[in-house]
């Protein structure tokens, strides 16, 4: 029997939304090579005096440093305390788990505009604000979710009779826990990982409420770029991220592979 | 609690010790500073109904949100459909190309889009070059150009949804209609249209309630002009100090994407939107 495929109609219509959904973001790699000073398609020939200028400013440079150090403290406390939760929830399967997962999915659920106001007013009273702390924490929270998400998908694959035999054996829980159930889920725990830091490294709507001067964040400087100077740097900055995050999807998508395998 | 469950228990404790302290507190404090500030009451509710300013903002944004939604549910489907039919290997580079842009940083494409529809922009300067226009067409910071930046941004995420449904649909069904005789287009309306619906509805609940918050896209696709929620709420926080009237509106957004979701959770199985893993 014949599959059905697409007729040309469809063919042609989702090759035109891909292209939408694809050229506005490989438009700036040109951009970003242009021999102008100004943002514009190159002209004579292809340079690279932009990427140089913002691999050689020290505040671009600080920005990515800061951002990477945020996003690495915000996926560790994700990555635990999320992992442990699910595994939690899973093990204990009833309606009160299975309301507090509902409760770790709110901060997907809810915009983060109403969440940076009440960290605004919330971390003052902490003493947070503009502090790689509060900015850690705000982040490590919110990237919570990803991790539940990604970690109980990987745990609906996993038999609950091997974590039985190994309590059953005479195994504790510390030792269940890292002898059995942590190595099976580990491509899950290191997707939602990959996605926690994502979520973090790009987050810029918490930061733009919790943060001003001393923690300014590589998506905070790229805001300031787009309202204030429109300048061709922006775009190498941004194609520099692209290649990041593609980097890390691949990888990601690598990681799903093997644990299909 | 049995005694053995306790260690169990035990594990989800940071999780949610961090949730209520950092996310839940501030949260419910904002709720709280709507009805406290600037005097005890609802006089910050009173607005909705008296201020025309208010009234404009959420007419706004709804009607940015409900073109949005339908614009990327049209798109989306298309793709979807294009996917579901495909063949697998080809079915992987698809996906590919709907989640590089899902998890590109949401200031680059909005970037990229001032770079391309700005007055100066390499759309208005090749319409001019080859002499299609003679002025500058204002594509972007206004209402369109936030509509083309959240359309693209939403495209992929009413996607999977409907992806996934797709591809509960038994492709026997549909070469078995082929081969009765079905059209293309029976084919499609008789078979493929009623099976996807799930995954359809579940992606519009989805992109609407992810359209009603959104802040950094039609900030700096609308140039101030024209004002969403979010921006609205922002703008009274931090320019006009007016929290009363900032957390109302926010308080206001929650209780309107709650609703949505209590509304459709009748009709559409919630773990379709968020179950299932982020891909």
């Amino acid at each position: 029997m014949m599959a059905h495929r697409p007729g040309w109609f469809a063919r042609i219509s989702a090759g035109v939304v891909a292209l939408y959904l694809l050229l506005p973001i490989s438009i700036i790699i040109p951009v970003s090579m242009t021999d102008q000073r100004f943002l514009s398609l190159p002209k004579q020939g292809l340079s690279l005096q932009h990427y140089v200028t913002v691999l050689f400013s020290p505040e671009w440079l600080g920005s990515i440093w800061q951002s990477f150090l945020i996003a690495l403290a915000a996926t560790g406390l994700a990555v635990v305390s999320g992992t442990l939760c699910a595994i939690g929830c899973w093990r204990l399967a009833r309606r009160s788990t299975d309301l507090l997962r509902a409760l770790m999915l709110l901060p997907i659920i809810i915009p983060s505009i109403v969440y940076a106001i009440g960290a605004y007013r919330y971390f003052a009273g902490l003493d947070l604000l503009d502090r790689f702390l509060g900015v850690a924490l705000a982040h490590g929270v919110t990237g919570i979710p990803y991790v539940v998400i990604t970690v109980s998908t990987a745990l609906a694959a996993f038999d609950p009779r091997l974590e039985q035999a190994a309590r059953g054996m005479g195994a504790s829980l510390s030792q269940t826990l890292r002898w059995v159930i942590l190595p099976r889920i580990m491509p899950g725990i290191l997707s939602g990982g990959i996605f926690a830091f994502i979520h973090s490294w790009d987050e810029l709507v918490i930061v733009l409420f919790i943060a001003s001067r001393d923690v300014f964040t590589l998506p905070r400087r790229i805001w300031d770029g787009i309202n204030e100077n429109l300048d061709p740097a922006m775009a190498a900055v941004a194609v520099l991220l692209v290649v990041f995050t593609t980097g890390l999807l691949l990888l990601d998508l690598a990681l799903r592979r093997r644990r299909a395998e | 609690m049995r005694r053995q469950d306790a260690g169990w228990w035990l594990l989800i404790l940071p999780a949610f010790l961090l949730m209520t302290a950092f996310y839940v507190a501030p949260i419910a404090q904002v709720l709280a500073i709507s009805f406290t500030e600037p005097a005890p009451g609802l006089g910050n509710y009173e607005r909705l109904f008296t201020s025309e300013s208010v009234q404009r903002v959420i007419v706004t944004t709804l009607r940015i949100c409900i073109l949005t939604t339908a614009i990327s549910l049209l798109l989306g489907y298309v793709l979807s459909y294009r996917i579901a039919l495909a063949g697998a290997a080809a079915q992987r580079w698809w996906i590919l190309a709907v989640l590089v842009p899902l998890w590109i940083s949401v200031l680059v494409r909005a970037f990229a889009w001032v770079t391309l529809l700005r007055r100066q922009g390499l759309v208005n300067e090749t319409l001019i070059a080859t002499g299609i226009i003679t002025e500058p067409l204002a594509l972007v910071w206004n209402e369109f150009g936030i509509v083309v930046g959240m359309v693209h941004y939403m495209v992929p995420y009413a996607v999977l949804p409907m992806l996934a449904s797709m591809r509960e649909i038994d492709p026997r069904l549909l070469a078995a209609a082929r081969g009765l005789g079905a059209s293309r287009i029976t084919i499609f309306a008789k078979i493929f249209l009623p099976l996807s619906m799930p995954g359809l509805l579940a992606a519009g609940v989805l992109v609407f309630i992810f359209s009603l918050g959104f802040y950094i896209t039609p900030a700096l696709l609308g140039g101030g002009k024209t004002l969403m929620v979010a921006e609205w709420i922002g703008l009274q926080i931090l320019d006009l100090l007016r929290w009363g009237l900032g957390t109302m509106m926010a308080t206001m957004l929650v209780v309107a994407i709650l609703a949505t979701l209590a509304i459709f959770a009748r009709i559409v199985d919630l773990r379709r939107i968020f179950g299932g893993g982020g891909a």
